[in-house]
C-alpha cells in the first residue's frame, strides 16, 4: 500500500501546481505525473508478487531433484553468465534509445531499439539452447519438483522477455513509419521500464538460482 | 501511447472538423452512435461499463443462487438423494466460486466503475478502453467457468474441489474430470480482468481528481474502493502463481503439488490464502464504503470520524496481508506460526471494530430515516458484527481446531459475505438507483425485499452455528438420522427459499418501479439530499458526467454548497440540491470514442482456455483473436471524427483558447490520454 | 573498485542533469549510462568469480550484496526512480516489500531455512 499521508501532500502540491501553467506537459493529472507511467509502475509492483511467488516455489523445491540431476550438477555457469551479461547490456541500449529519442535523434533511437531487441533475442536463444541441453542431460519438465520449478520460473521470465521484444519491435516499426515522434518519448520510456524490470528480475534469478546453487 | 494520431484536444467553435487523411493501415474507424446494442457492446463509458458489470453479475447471481437452493434441497432431510455425492461436490464448488468471483467482486466493480469518477469529479476513468477490456475479460472468463457445467455432460466437468481447492485433492489422481482445469484457467482469466481494472482505477483515483479534491477529501466509498484495488493489484498475482502451478501439474505433469515426488501440498495452501485473505477484504471493503455513504445521508449527520474511517480501512488493507495462516491452523504449521497468526488475527478485529463504532456514532443522535437503503445499511452493521464476532473465535487456535471444516465456518463466512458484502451492495442499489436510472425503487416492495432477505438469511445461516458446533461437517453430501441435525437443516433450507423470494421481489421491484416512474415527476439530481459529488449532476447521469469541472474545498462538498453552519452550530439551508447541481445539458463535450478491440481481445482468452484443455488448435484461434485485438487496439485511430464533436459551447466560463487554459486542458486531456495506452495495456494482462 | 566507479559516474551524472532542460525529468547523459553499465558489468564479473574462487563464509552474503547493488543501480538510474516522482518508488517498493514479507514468512513456515 502507499503511504497515504505523503500521497496527500503530493496531491495538495499537485493541485496547487495545476493552477499554474500545465500546458505542454504530457499528461497532467492530480499528482502531476502521467497516467501511463503510473499504470506501468503499478503493474510492475504487481509483478513483484508474481515473480516472488515463482522464486519462492523454486527455493522450496531447489534441492528436491528426486532421481534426476541436481541444480549444481547441471547448471552451466559460464554459459549463463554470458547470457546474463547480454541481458544486462540490453538495459544499457534501452536507456540509450530513450536518451536518443529525448534528443530527437530518431535514426539512433531506431538503432538502439533494434539492438535492445536483438540482445533480448540472443538471451532467449541462449535460454532455448540451455533448456534443450538440460533436457538431453535428463532434466525434463516432469523429472522432479526442482525441474518443474526451475523451468517454470525461467520460462516465465523468458516469456516476459519475449513480450518485451514484441513491444520493442512495434516501437521500431512505428518509428520507421514515422509515428514515433519526439513527443512520444514517454512511450519508449514506459517500454523501457518494463524491459529494465525484466532485467532486474534476471539479476535476482541469476544470483539466487544459478550462482547460489553451488553453496546451498 | 501515442502511436496513433493525436487530434487537437478541442475544437474551436465553427472550425471545420480536422482531416483524418490517413487511417493507419486501413483499420476500421471507431464505432459510433449512442443507442442500440452496439453502443453497449463497444462502449468505453465508465457508467455503462458499471451497469453491465451489475447486470452480468446478477445473471451469475441467479446461477449461484440456484446452486445454493440445490444444496439446501439436498440437505433438507437426512439421507437425501436429490444430488449424488459427485454432483454435490461440483454444486457447492461452483456455488462458492460463482458467488465470490462472479457476483460479489463484479458487483463491487459495478459500483467502483460507476461511482469513482463521479465521486472525484472526473470525466471518465484514466483508461476507458482498458476499462472495457477488464469488463469483457471478466465476463468471458465467467462464462468459461460456468460452461464447465454443460460441456462434456450436465454436471460432469464442473470443478469439484471446493473454492479453496486444496492439494493434493485437486490433482488429476483425485479429480480426474476436467473441472479443476476449468477452475484453474477460468480464475486466471477473471484475474486478468481484476488486475487490469485495479491498475486503471488506482490511476483514476490518484490522477483524475477534480481541482481541490485531495485524497482526504475523497468520499469514504472511493477510499475503500481504492484500498480494494490495491489489494487486488498485489493479491491477484499470488493466486496467478498458484493457478499456474496447478495448471502445469494437471496438464503437463509438473510436480508442484505431487506428494509422490516429495512436493509440499502446503505450498498451495500458503499461496491460496496469501491471496485468499486479502480477497476477504476485497469482498467486504466496498460494502463498508457503500454504507459509509448511505448512513450519513439518512442520519442527517456527517460521517463520524472521517479520517479514522479512512485510516482503519488502510489498516485493514495492510493487516490483511499478515493473517493468512489462520486458515491453516489444523495443517500442522507448528506452534510458532500458529501463535503469531493467532495474534495478528485478533489484532485485525480492532480496525474493523472501529468502523462499526463509527457507524453507530454516526447514527447516534441523528434524525434517522429508515428507508430501504438505510435498512440494508443497518443490516450490514448488525449482521457483519455477528460474523465478525464468530470470526474472532477462529483467531483462537484451539477453538478453531474444533470449528475447522464444520458448518460453524460456513455460518461465519456467510454472515460476513452475505450479511456484510451483499446486503451492503443492496443498500447501494437502492441508494444510487435514481442516479443511474432516473427513478427511485419502490419503497413498499423494497421493504418486503429487505425483510424477506434478512429473515431468510438469519433462518438459513443462524442455525448453521449450532450445526457446526454439534459437529456437522461441511462439504458432506448428506447426513444420517439421529445426530440432532434434522431440525436445523430443515430450518436452514426453508430460510434459503425465503432469501430467494426476497431477491425475486427485488427483481420485480425494478420493473414495477420503472413502470410507476412514468407517472411520477422526475427524481431530480439529488433525491436524498445527499452529500457526494455524484449528486451534483443530473439523474440519470449524463454521458459527460459534469458540465464543468467542480472545484472542491472540503469533504462533503455538495452538502456544504446546500447548507451553511452558523457560529453557534445551527445549520441553515442556503440552496436546494436542484439549484446547486449542474443541469447536465452541456453539448459537444469531447468524450473517448467507443472501440471494438477490448471485446475482440477479451474474446480470445476463453478459446485459449478451451484449447489448453481440449485441443491446442483452439489456442491458435484464441491467440489470433488476442493478436488481432491488440493490433487493432494499438493502431486504432485516436478518435472517431464524427462522434461527440459538436459546437464548442460547453465550458462556458472558459471559452478562451484551450491551449492556454489549464483547467479545460486538464478536463479534456483525461479521456484523451486513455487512448494512448496501447502497448502496455495490451501487455499488462499477460503478465 | 566498482563502487568507486559507480559513485563517480553518479556524481558526474548529477551535474549533467542540472544542465538539461526541465521538461524531461533531468535524464542523465549517455556517458553516465555507459559508466553505470561498466560498473554493473564489473560487478557481474565478480559475481561469476564466486563460482571459481572459494569465498568461504562470505559466499552468500557477498552475492546478495552484489545483487542488491546491481538491483539498486538499474532501478535507480536506468528506470529513473531516483529522478522521477517518489510515487513510482512507493509503488515499486510496496510490491517488493510485500512480496519479500509474505514469501519469507511462507518459506519460514515451510521450514525452508532448516535444510540450508
Amino acid at each position: 500500500m502507499v503511504d497515504s499521508e505523503v500521497l496527500d501532500e503530493q496531491a495538495v502540491e499537485a493541485a496547487d501546481a495545476s493552477h499554474s501553467a500545465k500546458v505542454g506537459d504530457h499528461q497532467p493529472g492530480s499528482t502531476g505525473i502521467s497516467n501511463q507511467k503510473l499504470a506501468m509502475w503499478a503493474f510492475l509492483g504487481s509483478e513483484c508478487l508474481l515473480f516472488g511467488g515463482l522464486i519462492s516455489g523454486y527455493l522450496l523445491y531447489r534441492n528436491n531433484n528426486q532421481d534426476g540431476p541436481a541444480a549444481a550438477e547441471i547448471f552451466d555457469i559460464p554459459f549463463t553468465s554470458v547470457s546474463s551479461f547480454v541481458l544486462l547490456m540490453s538495459s544499457l541500449t534501452m536507456v540509450l534509445a530513450l536518451s536518443a529519442i529525448t534528443r530527437g535523434d530518431h535514426p539512433r533511437t531506431r538503432l538502439w531499439i533494434l539492438t535492445t531487441a536483438l540482445l533480448g533475442a540472443v538471451f532467449i536463444g541462449g535460454q532455448v539452447y540451455e533448456f534443450t541441453s538440460f533436457y538431453r542431460e535428463g532434466l525434463g519438465y516432469t523429472t522432479s519438483p526442482f525441474s518443474s520449478a526451475f523451468f517454470t520460473l525461467t520460462g516465465f521470465h523468458g516469456v516476459h522477455v519475449s513480450m518485451g521484444i514484441v513491444m520493442l519491435m512495434s516501437l521500431y516499426f512505428s518509428s520507421v513509419r514515422g509515428k514515433l515522434k519526439t513527443e512520444n518519448a514517454e512511450t519508449v520510456e514506459i517500454v523501457g521500464l518494463y524491459w529494465h524490470f525484466v532485467d532486474v528480475v534476471w539479476i535476482f534469478i541469476f544470483t539466487v538460482v544459478y550462482l547460489m546453487a553451488k553453496g546451498i | 501511447m501515442a502511436i496513433t494520431e493525436e487530434p487537437p484536444l478541442e475544437l474551436e467553435a465553427g472550425d471545420p472538423l480536422p482531416e483524418y487523411a490517413e487511417q493507419p493501415l486501413g483499420v476500421l474507424t471507431r464505432p459510433s452512435g449512442n443507442t442500440g446494442i452496439a453502443s453497449w457492446l463497444f462502449t468505453v463509458d465508465h457508467k455503462r461499463i458499471g451497469i453491465m458489470y451489475g447486470v452480468f453479475a446478477m445473471f451469475f447471481f441467479l446461477i449461484g443462487g440456484l446452486e445454493a437452493l440445490a444444496i439446501r434441497i439436498q440437505l433438507a432431510v437426512p439421507g437425501n438423494d436429490f444430488l449424488s455425492a459427485e454432483t454435490y461436490n461440483q454444486v457447492f464448488t461452483t456455488h462458492g466460486v460463482t458467488m465470490i468471483f462472479l457476483v460479489i467482486m463484479p458487483l463491487a466493480a459495478a459500483f467502483a466503475n460507476y461511482l469513482i469518477p463521479l465521486q472525484i469529479g472526473a470525466r471518465d476513468v484514466a483508461f476507458p478502453r482498458m476499462n472495457a477490456l477488464s469488463l469483457w475479460v471478466w465476463f468471458f472468463g465467467g462464462l468459461f467457468l460456468c460452461s464447465s457445467v454443460i460441456i462434456g455432460g450436465w454436471w460432469e466437468n464442473a470443478p469439484d474441489g471446493g473454492w479453496f481447492n486444496y492439494a493434493p485433492n485437486h490433482g488429476v489422481a483425485f479429480s480426474p474430470s476436467k473441472g479443476i482445469d476449468f477452475y484453474a484457467i477460468g480464475l486466471q482469466i477473471t484475474g486478468i480482468g481484476s488486475l487490469v481494472s485495479a491498475v486503471n482505477l488506482i490511476v483514476t483515483c490518484l490522477n483524475m481528481r477534480a481541482k481541490g479534491m485531495t485524497l482526504f477529501r475523497m468520499p469514504v466509498l472511493t477510499w475503500m474502493l481504492l484500498i480494494t484495488q490495491f489489494l487486488l493489484l498485489f493479491a491477484v498475482p499470488v493466486i496467478t502463481v498458484a493457478l499456474f502451478f496447478l495448471m502445469f501439474d494437471r496438464l503437463y505433469d509438473a510436480n508442484f503439488f505431487n506428494p509422490d515426488a516429495g512436493s509440499d501440498p502446503l505450498l498451495w495452501q500458503h499461496l491460496f490464502w496469501i491471496f485468499g485473505h486479502p480477497e476477504v477484504y476485497i469482498l467486504i471493503l466496498p460494502s463498508f464504503g457503500i454504507i459509509s455513504e448511505v448512513i450519513p445521508v439518512f442520519s442527517r449527520k456527517p460521517i463520524f470520524g472521517y479520517k479514522v474511517m479512512v485510516f482503519s480501512g488502510i489498516a485493514i488493507g495492510f493487516m490483511g496481508w499478515g493473517v493468512w495462516a489462520h486458515h491453516m491452523f489444523v495443517s500442522g504449521l507448528g506452534p510458532i506460526s500458529v501463535t503469531a497468526f493467532s495474534m495478528s488475527t485478533m489484532l485485525i478485529a480492532v480496525p474493523t471494530g472501529v468502523k462499526i463504532f463509527n457507524w453507530l456514532a454516526t447514527m447516534l443522535g441523528g434524525r434517522l430515516k429508515f428507508n430501504t437503503a438505510m435498512l440494508f445499511a443497518v443490516g450490514v452493521v448488525s449482521m457483519f458484527t455477528i460474523g465478525g464476532l464468530s470470526g474472532v473465535t477462529h483467531a483462537v487456535a484451539p477453538a478453531d481446531t474444533q470449528q475447522t471444516d464444520t458448518y460453524y465456518i460456513v455460518a461465519h463466512f456467510h454472515y460476513v459475505i452475505f450479511g456484510g458484502a451483499l446486503l451492503g451492495i443492496f443498500a447501494g442499489f437502492y441508494f444510487w438507483w435514481p442516479k443511474a436510472f432516473g427513478y427511485k425503487l419502490n419503497e413498499r416492495w423494497g421493504k418486503w425485499n429487505f425483510w424477506l432477505q434478512i429473515v431468510g438469511f438469519n433462518l438459513t445461516f443462524g442455525p448453521m452455528h449450532i450445526l457446526g458446533l454439534q459437529g456437522m461437517s461441511r462439504r458432506i453430501d448428506t447426513y444420517s438420522e439421529g445426530f440432532g441435525f434434522e431440525l436445523w437443516n430443515l430450518v436452514a433450507s426453508v430460510g434459503a427459499f425465503v432469501i430467494f423470494l426476497g431477491v425475486l421481489i427485488f427483481v420485480i421491484n425494478i420493473f414495477v418501479s420503472q413502470r410507476q416512474a412514468k407517472h411520477l415527476p422526475p427524481v431530480g439530481p439529488d433525491p436524498w439530499d445527499a452529500r457526494g459529488l455524484e449528486w451534483m449532476t443530473a439523474s440519470p447521469t449524463p454521458e459527460h458526467n459534469f458540465d464543468e469541472e467542480i472545484e472542491v474545498q472540503q469533504v462533503d462538498e455538495f452538502w456544504f454548497r446546500k447548507y451553511d453552519i452558523d457560529d453557534d452550530g445551527t445549520v441553515h439551508r442556503i440552496a436546494t440540491g436542484d439549484e446547486v447541481a449542474q443541469p447536465g445539458t452541456a453539448t459537444g463535450v469531447h468524450l473517448p470514442a467507443p472501440s471494438y478491440w477490448p471485446m475482440v481481445l477479451a474474446a480470445g482468452l476463453p478459446f485459449i482456455g478451451y484449447g489448453l484443455i481440449y485441443n491446442l488448435w483452439l489456442c491458435v484461434l484464441g491467440g489470433l483473436l488476442v493478436a488481432a485485438g491488440s493490433f487493432g487496439w494499438v493502431f486504432e485511430p485516436a478518435d472517431d471524427p464524427d462522434a461527440h464533436h459538436g459546437g464548442h459551447d460547453d465550458h462556458g466560463d472558459h471559452d478562451d483558447d484551450p491551449d492556454t487554459d489549464p483547467e479545460a486542458a486538464a478536463a479534456l486531456d483525461a479521456p484523451e490520454g486513455a487512448d494512448d495506452v496501447a502497448i502496455e495495456s495490451e501487455e499488462a494482462p499477460v503478465g | 573498485m566498482s563502487s568507486e566507479t559507480l559513485s563517480d559516474t553518479v556524481e558526474a551524472g548529477m551535474h549533467d542533469a542540472d544542465h538539461h532542460d526541465a521538461d524531461h525529468h533531468h535524464h542523465p547523459s549517455d556517458r553516465k549510462y555507459v559508466g553505470i553499465a561498466i560498473g554493473l558489468a564489473i560487478i557481474t564479473a565478480v559475481e561469476v568469480l564466486t563460482f571459481y574462487v572459494d569465498f568461504g563464509p562470505l559466499f552468500i552474503p557477498s552475492l546478495l550484496l552484489m545483487m542488491f547493488v546491481k538491483f539498486y543501480y538499474v532501478c535507480g538510474w536506468f528506470m529513473h526512480l531516483k529522478l522521477d516522482s517518489p510515487m513510482f518508488t512507493k509503488f515499486f517498493v510496496a510490491g517488493l516489500v510485500l512480496a519479500a514479507g509474505v514469501y519469507v514468512v511462507m518459506l519460514s513456515a515451510s521450514q525452508l531455512w532448516d535444510n540450508i
